[in-house]
């Protein structure tokens, strides 16, 4: 395999675009823009819970209470800390996002990959079941089996969300597939003898490497929007706290009428931020390994 | 008559200007069709680009294009609009997607000739003798363009382009999307063109010598954004000067017959990059007759009548 | 044509199967009872009762007969437009508490799409060709798409609802009014309806907003711009040309939205106690009315579906490839 010229021509020019990728990326502004306050966010979920209580849920201050240096971000009406349930719920987001995320992400690539690259009936039996869950309305279904859990904790919730949310990656992927099949150097790579799965990492799977990263990003966002959903309707984790589950009970107890926004506020602005930046984030990606958007 | 006398257009991009053109002079006559070739990357899109539309990236850094006495104003994007379909006009290399792939194509040439002012009545007819001319029925007007063949696609884009019968009609790659068969009725198609004097003056550009030897009067060789040898054809193709233009027509097995492959054989390696491009003759690292002087850039310089050659063992 | 259609349908029919389907299943194969989940809820507190009641609604899930026949007599339920009743509002049927609310969500949801949509469009195309507007208001939109739906309508509710008392918040229209068509109850109706339109317009406007935008500047960057660039055709029609294949993939994206949309739907009626589908939704988890829950499904499948439909007519109508290819004139 060592003297196999093409393998090190490959691997110099992999080098290379990850070196001029890493370039562009670093003079991104939306890029790193995103990035930083996404890692910030990442942070706080990461290290918060340490320096707040470990039971978000208890009773430790007075109901109701504004922000103040005690309680930063204020109490609810029973008097729990909003902050603590924050960084909490932030951590809940960052578990259900990335799980989903990274379920979804290898199912969508599996199913897209499988078919694009098998083609024939295996093909058509898979477009058609990706077809199905893409017009189910997600949100619904999920409803559905939420409701008959009776114990409902996140990873359950970011395993029926990943179960849910592949199909448009599976598409993607499958077209995705279909294009590089036809390139060259998959061809010269099955000449060779190489076998399937050496293909696939060798060669398919660079190309797409970035795509895919991309890929996550979206599929992050996306369930993290999906599991604030679930919990403010009420199908929520039935135990713990998540953001979403905070805007439920600030629904259910009337914050909004008591004018408590401290209470309300919180939660959806770091969805928001979260979503939000990577999406931003996703923006200046594109335009790192895509050289046409890239501004001159 | 065209002149083109030391264009340079570089390519801006974050890591320093890509030199494509780096001073290019060259005339076409009327009633001559030019071939331009090159290995890929040498700069043969850039010029015809720059003939007539520069892209978002590309700076007009110097040099003058004159047109039958006009000199055009190629780095003013809105005053070159006048000169454009009417006096200059491309059949681009991307010709089997160059029309909106939603509209019929007779609706598309009818808003196109509109958009200039020109009333469609007084094309129409001419629009299908054209078609005729081709060999395209008249009913393709009622189609969208993914109904038609590659060959038809190209075509059809061929008599749209040379609709207003430009004084210079740029053609990139017209053939090279074609199987064989299709290759030798679009080029021929591209030479009835100028036969029935519909265009003046023409460059046909390809990374094919062979395809160009059939229509071409005179054969342009660019190589790393500089003109490497001009010359009529037969010249170019008996007596070439060029140490690369040899090794593209020693390439060709047998001349007039297609040659399939893109790369040259007998010179390994690739042509040098162009940000910024290496001092001395830019086929140096590839030249197997190289030698000291060569660490100047040789000029391109007249040896014979008609017969330009960059190399100081030529001249 | 027909054979486009034909698979479009096939896809359709098998999707209600199988929700259908995930229906009937779910209750049976989950863990737990929901029998028993239902009968707590009831809060019988007699044992005579709670009997009585179990036996009630094991008899309403079908669960004295062989799984088979419960399977075909669910369907054999549903295509008489039998969805069982509702335990929250016992005893009406469940189909006709859904019909009775699906009015006021349609009227939420059919306007919040098409105009956010349309809206979407018209900016996105005009950002593309503004930089400077481009990198002010595309983090706007950006932040729009991120933004959980019950949050904006929270906030919307709260700052021009409650503080600035500019519209009311909670319920459909005013509990002191009647259903009827006067100046009066009309001018309330819309009130109510306002501010849970304008969240789901604006959220879903910052996605077409997005997408327009993207497409547009992908499609200015195609070849057939460049060349009617290269024949000196003026911006105007490149741009209309640009616009009009921009917004193919802008309706089959609204296809793929319409479940997101409904999500989003459900969530905003929850926040103004708007009495649509998404209020039934909020009610029927808080009393495990399941069998209310299961026929909101349904509907929310079947309208999906039926949107879809709608929406691959109006493409081929649009897209003359898809007519080009199927119509046979070559
Ligand atoms: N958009 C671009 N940005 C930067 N460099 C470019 C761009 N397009 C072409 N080039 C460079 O300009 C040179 C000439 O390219 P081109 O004119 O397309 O060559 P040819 O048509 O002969 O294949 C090449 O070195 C190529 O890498
Ligand atoms: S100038 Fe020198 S290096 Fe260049 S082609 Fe001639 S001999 Fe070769
Ligand atoms: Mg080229």
């Amino acid at each position: 395999m060592s003297d196999d010229p093409s393998a090190t021509k490959d691997a110099f020019t992999a080098s290379g675009t990850g070196r001029e990728a890493l370039f562009f990326a670093r003079r991104n502004r939306k890029l790193v823009g995103g990035g930083v306050v996404v890692l910030v966010f990442l942070l706080v979920a990461l290290t918060g819970p340490w320096f707040t209580t470990d039971d978000p849920l208890a009773y430790v201050g007075p109901p109701g209470a504004g922000p103040s240096g005690e309680f930063w971000f204020g109490t609810t009406t029973f008097g729990q800390d909003v902050l603590a349930q924050f960084v909490h719920g932030l951590r809940a987001t960052f578990f259900v996002g990335t799980v989903a995320a990274l379920i979804a992400g290898v199912l969508g690539m599996v199913v897209g990959f499988t078919a694009g690259y098998r083609g024939g009936l295996v093909d058509e039996v898979l477009t058609m079941i990706t077809n199905v869950v893409l017009v189910l309305p997600v949100l619904a279904v999920l409803m559905i089996i939420a409701a008959y859990l009776e114990v409902r904790n996140i990873e359950v919730q970011a395993l029926i969300i990943g179960l849910f949310s592949w199909p448009w990656v599976a598409r993607a992927v499958r077209a995705q597939t279909l294009s590089l099949r036809a390139r060259e150097f998959v061809d010269l790579a099955r000449l060779s003898g190489a076998p399937v799965r050496r293909i696939v990492f060798r060669e398919i799977a660079p190309n797409m490497a970035s795509y895919l990263f991309m890929v996550f990003i979206l599929l992050f966002g996306g369930s993290v929007l999906f599991a604030a959903t679930l919990d403010f309707i009420g199908l929520g984790p039935t135990d713990g706290v998540s953001l979403g589950l905070m805007l439920n009970h600030a629904k259910q107890w009337s914050a909004m009428d008591l004018g408590m926004w401290w209470w309300f506020v919180p939660p959806g602005l770091g969805i928001t931020s979260v979503v939000g930046a990577l999406y931003i984030m996703n923006v200046g990606l594109d335009e790192v390994f895509n050289p046409k958007l890239r501004e001159t | 008559m065209l002149h083109v006398d030391d264009l340079r257009v570089h390519y801006r991009t974050l890591r320093g200007d890509v030199r494509a053109l780096d001073g290019v002079s060259f005339s076409v006559a009327d009633r001559e069709i030019m071939g331009l070739v090159g290995e890929s990357g040498s700069g043969k899109t850039t010029l015809g680009k720059s003939l007539i539309r520069l892209d978002g990236r590309m700076r007009h850094v110097g040099g003058t294009v004159t047109l039958d006495g006009t000199e055009l104003p190629i780095g003013d994007d809105g005053r070159m609009n006048a000169f454009r379909f009417n006096d200059v006009s491309i059949v681009p290399q991307y010709a089997m997607s160059a029309m909106n792939p939603t509209r019929r194509i007779g609706t598309m040439i009818r808003e196109l000739v509109t958009s200039r002012g020109i009333r469609f009545d007084t094309v129409r007819s001419e629009l299908d003798r054209r078609l005729d001319l081709v060999g395209l029925d008249r009913e393709v007007l009622d189609r969208y363009p993914i109904e038609l063949s590659g060959g038809m696609k190209q075509r059809m884009v061929m008599v749209i382009s040379t609709l207003l019968n430009p004084k210079l009609l740029v053609a990139d790659e017209v053939t090279s999307a074609l199987d064989v068969s299709t290759q030798r009725a679009v080029a021929l198609a591209l030479a009835g063109f100028r036969d029935r004097d519909l265009v003046h003056a023409m460059i046909v550009i390809t990374h094919d010598v062979s395809l160009v030897y059939q229509i071409a009067d005179t054969i342009l060789v660019m190589y790393a954004g500089k003109l490497a040898e001009k010359a009529p054809t037969d010249v170019i193709v008996e007596r070439p000067l060029h140490p690369y233009t040899r090794a593209l027509i020693a390439a060709l097995p047998e001349v007039g017959v297609q040659y399939a492959g893109k790369r040259l054989t007998g010179i390994p390696g690739g042509p040098p990059s162009l940000r910024p491009p290496p001092p001395g003759c830019r086929f140096r690292d590839r030249c197997p007759v190289a030698f000291d002087r060569c660490a100047e850039q040789p000029p391109f310089v007249e040896v014979e009548p008609g017969h330009s050659v960059a190399c100081w063992r030529a001249s | 044509m027909g054979r486009y259609f034909g698979r479009k349908l096939a896809i359709y029919a098998l999707t209600f199967f199988v929700a259908v389907t995930i229906n009937w299943l779910i209750p049976r194969f989950m863990p737990g009872d929901p029998v028993s989940r239902m009968v707590a809820r009831a809060g019988m507190q007699t044992p005579e009762g709670v009997a009585a009641m179990r036996e009630y609604y094991s008899s309403l899930f079908g669960f004295d007969v062989p799984v088979w026949q419960q399977y075909l007599n669910f369907w054999g339920g549903l295509l008489t437009g039998d969805l069982g009743v509702s335990l929250w509002a016992f005893p009406q049927p469940v189909s006709s508490i859904i019909v009775a609310a699906v009015p006021y969500t349609l009227g939420l949801l059919i306007p919040a799409i098409l105009l956010s949509w349309w809206a979407g469009n018209k900016f996105g195309a005009y950002a593309a060709r503004k930089k400077v507007l481009d990198n002010t208001v595309l983090p706007i939109w950006y932040v729009l798409t991120a933004t959980p739906y019950m949050w904006l309508a929270i906030l919307l509710a709260w700052a021009l609802g409650k503080v600035a008392g500019l519209f009311p918040v909670g319920r459909t229209f005013s509990a002191s009014l009647r259903p009827e068509w006067s100046w009066v109850f009309v001018t309330d109706l819309v009130s109510h309806w306002f501010l849970p339109f304008l969240s789901l317009f604006l959220v879903a406007f910052g996605g077409w907003a997005i997408g327009m935008r993207n497409m547009v500047i992908y499609e200015l960057e195609s070849d057939y711009a460049h060349y009617l660039g290269a024949l000196g055709a003026p911006g105007k029609l490149v741009r209309r040309y640009a616009f009009r294949n921009a917004m193919l993939p802008q309706i089959t994206g609204l296809a793929l939205q319409l479940g997101v949309i409904v999500g989003g739907a459900v969530v905003t009626e929850i926040v103004f106690d708007y009495r649509g589908l998404g209020y039934l939704v909020l009610e029927a988890i808080k009393s495990s009315d399941f069998f209310l829950l299961q026929g909101i499904f349904l509907f929310i499948v079947i309208g999906v579906l039926v949107a879809n439909f709608i929406i691959d007519v109006v493409y081929v109508l649009v897209d003359p490839r898809t007519r080009a290819g199927m119509g046979g004139g070559a």
